[in-house]
């Protein structure tokens, strides 16, 4: 039965219990979210320790999940394909249709879950200060939690109905957590504005989903014996080569507008920066670590679908690289014009979401991936920074120029922190943001899209640029408004917590803010500017940390032994034989694969073969359903960089290495198996190109400190007030401070040139044409109503009636008992009757 | 099969449901033992379904929570105007309707 792999070496995968049981993952929040709902109120700490020992559960978990991953990755030959930890139950199933829910673990989810995992614990730390004393704190934790769980099972998800599952959850949790504070308007509008801009979007998924499934189905089923919705079966579909160009097209746009949705992408972009109505902790947390990577995410856990629905490798534009392109872009303007800190922030997160999809377009997959890991660090990071100087030195108010400045002096720790983070955003050597970003820009380069390789370094110069015009607002020149200690009397801000009112007021009609201020907060007019205390500050030291850390997990410039994040993350592409014992006759098993393969096999469990269809719980695919025959590999070429390196020294390689063959998971149909994953080229590192950046970044940032210092610090007449001086710029600074006027085109043209006209119609249509027939209708009825009136009802009717009337009075009289008008008697009535009217029934059929 | 489990618990929660109807006084609580019995007929709907292995009572089921959900929405809006009238919820007290 194994002929061709009795003399191949046997490579035993190693898993684990963490890898087995991860779906544990996501149920450990989701209890705990039940826990809060019903007992968060009673518990001594309202409900936030449920939450928190959830998160450290999560992480535990998934920290053991990713070790056992490394083990089992490490365990296995350099380029044999790792297959995933797959798990399914039946979830529903009816008429040959049945859906799963389970666990697909594979690098990507491992990374995602532990990004994941450690932030939600660390903002729910922090959250315990930062929202201390509000008046909604339980149900805040009861949010976060449940977003988590909505996260984490998204990313587990084995199949996309799971995925969408998750996906609603995290919008649902976002829609509760930015209008947290709803009693003040523009928070529970900017709340409606995410809920129904990401619903737009997720149209898509929806559609994208069906016409996969409609079109994948089939295939998968015959083949790998798995439905047309599991993420596996669809990556092997769309490598197959047995997709229609038009099915796998349409599929992949309409799942790509459902990432433009999520991930703010350029036209539904809006309602992320909008989002930062929320408490700073959310939008730590879900807008910009976490839940809006999750269309970032659906792309790369779909990537095959991507790769071949947008011909990827094959093109210098598409419709992915075009939008994150245009993302980058145009977010960073934004960034320019806001004096909201956390709105700057907001904007550099649309411009990042943007390298991550201009790099998935362009095929660097990893690098994509990668930035996703070490973005989340820095941008939450950043954001905290942003909560701990609202919270401890700006009275509640995020507006740079206005209540911030020199506060490096007072705000050390918060200081010290924001400044490594922004250099990790901006890129700069040896922080965890010039390892993915530059590996962004190099490799859409080396794939052939010179152009955005352009667009993503002009990104670089401008991020550096507008980060530097923040720190400096932020923490250099002199101390304004609350900064320096001034009392404002208005609200300002979108945090200024109107919801706490009814706390009460104190002396110095400073209401609000005194609501949830700590222990030694209490005189708050009269307090300066300071550092935060441990909750907050430990969590951001920890995050910048990992700042600077966590980028030397893949550090390609000192060579292929420091690209551990590739090795355990990367998807190895290699075609892997499907026996299908189901659908195969007499050769069952036989090994369909070039002869002279020699390399990896990896060993299946050959017990009982057929009936595990009917348990309930069956892993899929290659452990029950489908390869009860083995799983044999032709290790792919990797590319040129890497393939010497790779090569030396493994001896099993050599036997078919002659030379860099195409490698079989290309866009061709693979012969004999089926591909997970798309042959992708790296780019090889070169000091030439990040040094080149580097200039960039580093010229961003001086240039951007001497405007700052002309313009906020010396007052420079020539260039304070330009944009009112001059008109070309001054248009300039309206565009984009209407944010090209997008919303303007959302709210008032689209939909009222959908809304008005219809409504307009349905007057119109009302007024003449529904009102003349009524009008006709009530005159000749009127007419035909006279004659009977004389004719038959005076002489006819009434005769009748009466004699009717006196009959029905002496009967009503006697029914009078009945309606007593208690409406639960008649219901009895009802149901009593009913039952009499079953019972005979019963007694009729027998 | 599980058949007579499904229907067992569509009966005994079709029968809660009109115990609620029939002795509960607050209007919210009878409406919530209506869903009660919606939601029991829902049952054997799938039950069926599921027996009978094709997706037409799927199908109803979905139609009945649709129809459940439009009819909570009168419902509610009911018992609302209800309150702002009288002040009170009490359906003993709605006894108007008297012949």
């Amino acid at each position: 039965m194994f002929s061709a792999s009795t003399e191949a070496a046997e490579v035993v995968l190693s898993s684990g219990w963490f890898l087995e049981h991860a779906y544990i993952i996501p149920l450990i929040p989701a209890v705990a979210f039940a826990l809060i709902i019903f007992f968060g109120k009673k518990m001594p700490l309202k409900g936030s320790e449920f939450g928190i020992l959830s998160m450290f559960g999560a992480l535990a978990m998934s920290a053991g999940a990713a070790y056992q991953w490394i083990q089992r990755v490490n365990g296995a030959p350099e380029e044999a394909f790792i297959k995933p930890v797959i798990k399914t139950w039946t979830w529903w199933q009816n008429d040959g249709i049945s859906l799963g829910i389970g666990q697909h673990i594979d690098g990507l989810s491992i990374a995602i879950l532990v990004v994941v995992a450690f932030i939600s614990s660390l903002v729910q730390i922090y959250s315990t200060e930062y929202l201390h004393g509000d008046r909604r704190y339980t149900h805040f934790f009861a949010s976060l939690t449940l977003f988590s769980a909505g996260m984490l099972n998204m990313v587990i998800a084995e199949n996309m109905i799971q995925l969408i599952l998750g996906w609603e959850l995290m919008g649902l949790c976002s829609f509760m957590l930015i209008g947290h504070w709803w009693e003040e308007g523009a928070n529970s509008r900017a709340a409606l504005k995410a809920f129904f801009t990401t619903r737009t979007g997720d149209i898509g998924l929806l559609v994208g989903t069906s016409v996969l499934f409609f079109s994948a189905n089939e295939w998968t089923q015959k083949t790998l014996g798995v439905s047309g919705f599991s993420i596996r079966g669809l990556s092997a579909w769309a490598l197959s080569g047995d997709p229609g160009h038009a099915a796998i097209t349409v599929g992949a746009v309409a799942l790509f507008i459902a990432a433009i949705g999520k991930s703010g992408q350029f036209p539904l972009h809006t309602w992320l920066p909008d989002a930062m109505a929320g408490p700073t902790p959310v939008s730590s947390l879900l807008h910009s670590s976490t839940m809006v990577v999750a269309g970032v995410f659906l792309v790369a856990r779909l990537y095959p679908v991507f790769f071949e629905g947008m011909n990827i490798l094959g093109t210098s534009l598409n419709f992915i690289v075009l939008i994150g392109g245009v993302t980058i872009v145009i977010a960073a303007a934004l960034a320019f014009v806001q004096t909201d800190i956390k709105k700057v922030l907001a904007y550099s997160t649309v411009s990042q979401l943007g390298y991550m999809m201009m790099g998935l377009g362009a095929g660097a997959w990893l690098p994509a991936v990668f930035h996703i890991f070490t973005h989340a660090f820095f941008k939450a990071c950043l954001f905290l920074g942003a909560g701990s100087i609202s919270h401890s030195a700006s009275h509640h108010s995020f507006d740079m120029k206005k209540d911030m400045g020199g506060l490096r002096k007072f705000m050390p720790v918060t200081f010290s922190t924001w400044i490594i983070s922004t250099l990790a955003l901006c890129g700069v050597f040896p922080f965890s943001g010039f390892f993915s970003k530059d590996e962004i820009i190099d490799n859409v380069g080396h794939n052939g899209y010179t152009f955005f390789m352009i667009i993503g370094l002009s990104g670089a110069f401008l991020t550096a640029a507008y980060m530097t015009r923040a720190t400096y607002l932020t923490f250099f020149g002199e101390p304004r408004g609350a900064a320096a200690g001034e009392h404002h009397e208005e609200e300002h801000g979108h945090d200024a917590h109107a919801a706490h009112d009814d706390h009460g007021h104190d002396d110095h009609g400073h209401d609000s803010h005194d609501a949830h201020a700590h222990d030694s907060h209490d005189d708050h007019g009269s307090h300066g500017p300071r550092e935060s205390g441990l909750i907050i500050t430990v969590p951001l030291v920890i995050l910048a940390t990992l700042a600077i850390g966590s980028g030397f997990l893949n550090a390609a410039p000192f060579g292929h032994s420091w690209e551990n994040f590739k090795k355990w993350v990367e998807p190895r592409p290699e075609v892997v034989a499907v026996t299908d014992v189901a659908h195969t006759t007499g050769g069952a098993g036989e090994v369909r694969i070039a002869a002279g393969s020699t390399d990896t096999t990896i060993p299946e469990d050959h017990s009982a073969p057929a009936d595990e269809a009917v348990m309930s719980e069956s892993e899929t695919a290659t452990e029950d359903t489908v390869a009860h025959g083995e799983v044999t590999a032709v290790a792919g070429e990797e590319d040129s960089a890497h393939g010497e390196e790779a090569a030396a020294g493994h001896s099993t390689k050599s036997a078919e290495g002659e030379a860099h063959h195409e490698s079989p998971c290309g866009s061709e149909t693979p012969e004999g198996g089926v591909c997970y994953a798309p042959q992708l080229h790296h780019a090889p590192f070169k000091w030439s190109k990040a040094g080149l950046s580097m200039i960039i970044v580093f010229a961003g940032m001086l240039l951007s400190w001497l405007l700052c210092v002309q313009l906020y610090d010396r007052k420079n007449k020539k260039l304070v007030g330009l944009t009112q001086r001059n008109k070309l710029l001054g248009a300039g600074y309206s565009f984009l401070e209407n944010k090209y006027y997008l919303d303007t085109l959302y709210e008032k043209i689209i939909v009222r040139s959908i809304a008005h006209p219809i409504s307009r119609g349905a007057y119109w249509f009302n007024q003449n044409v529904l009102d003349g027939i009524v009008n006709g209708a009530g005159i000749c009825t009127k007419t035909v109503a006279g004659w009977v009136y004389r004719n038959v009802d005076q002489k006819l009717v009434d005769g009748a009636v009466n004699g009717a009337g006196t009959t029905a009075e002496n009967a009503g009289g006697a029914l009078q008992p009945v309606q007593s008008g208690k409406v639960n008697q008649y219901g009895a009535l009802l149901f009593g009757a009913a039952a009499i009217g079953a019972l005979v029934l019963v007694i009729i059929n027998f | 099969m599980l058949l007579n489990q499904f229907l067992m618990l569509g009966a005994v929660l079709f029968c809660i449901g009109v115990y609620g109807v029939i002795v509960r006084k607050n209007a919210v609580l009878v409406l919530m033992s209506i869903e009660l019995i919606l939601n029991s007929v829902n049952i054997n709907l799938l039950a069926f379904s599921l027996r009978n292995g094709n997706a037409d009572g799927h199908t109803f089921a979905l139609y009945v929570i649709a129809v459940a959900a439009a009819e909570v929405g009168v419902g509610l809006a009911m018992v609302l105007l209800m309150y702002r009238n009288r002040r009170s919820v009490g359906l003993d007290e709605l006894s108007e309707m008297k012949g």
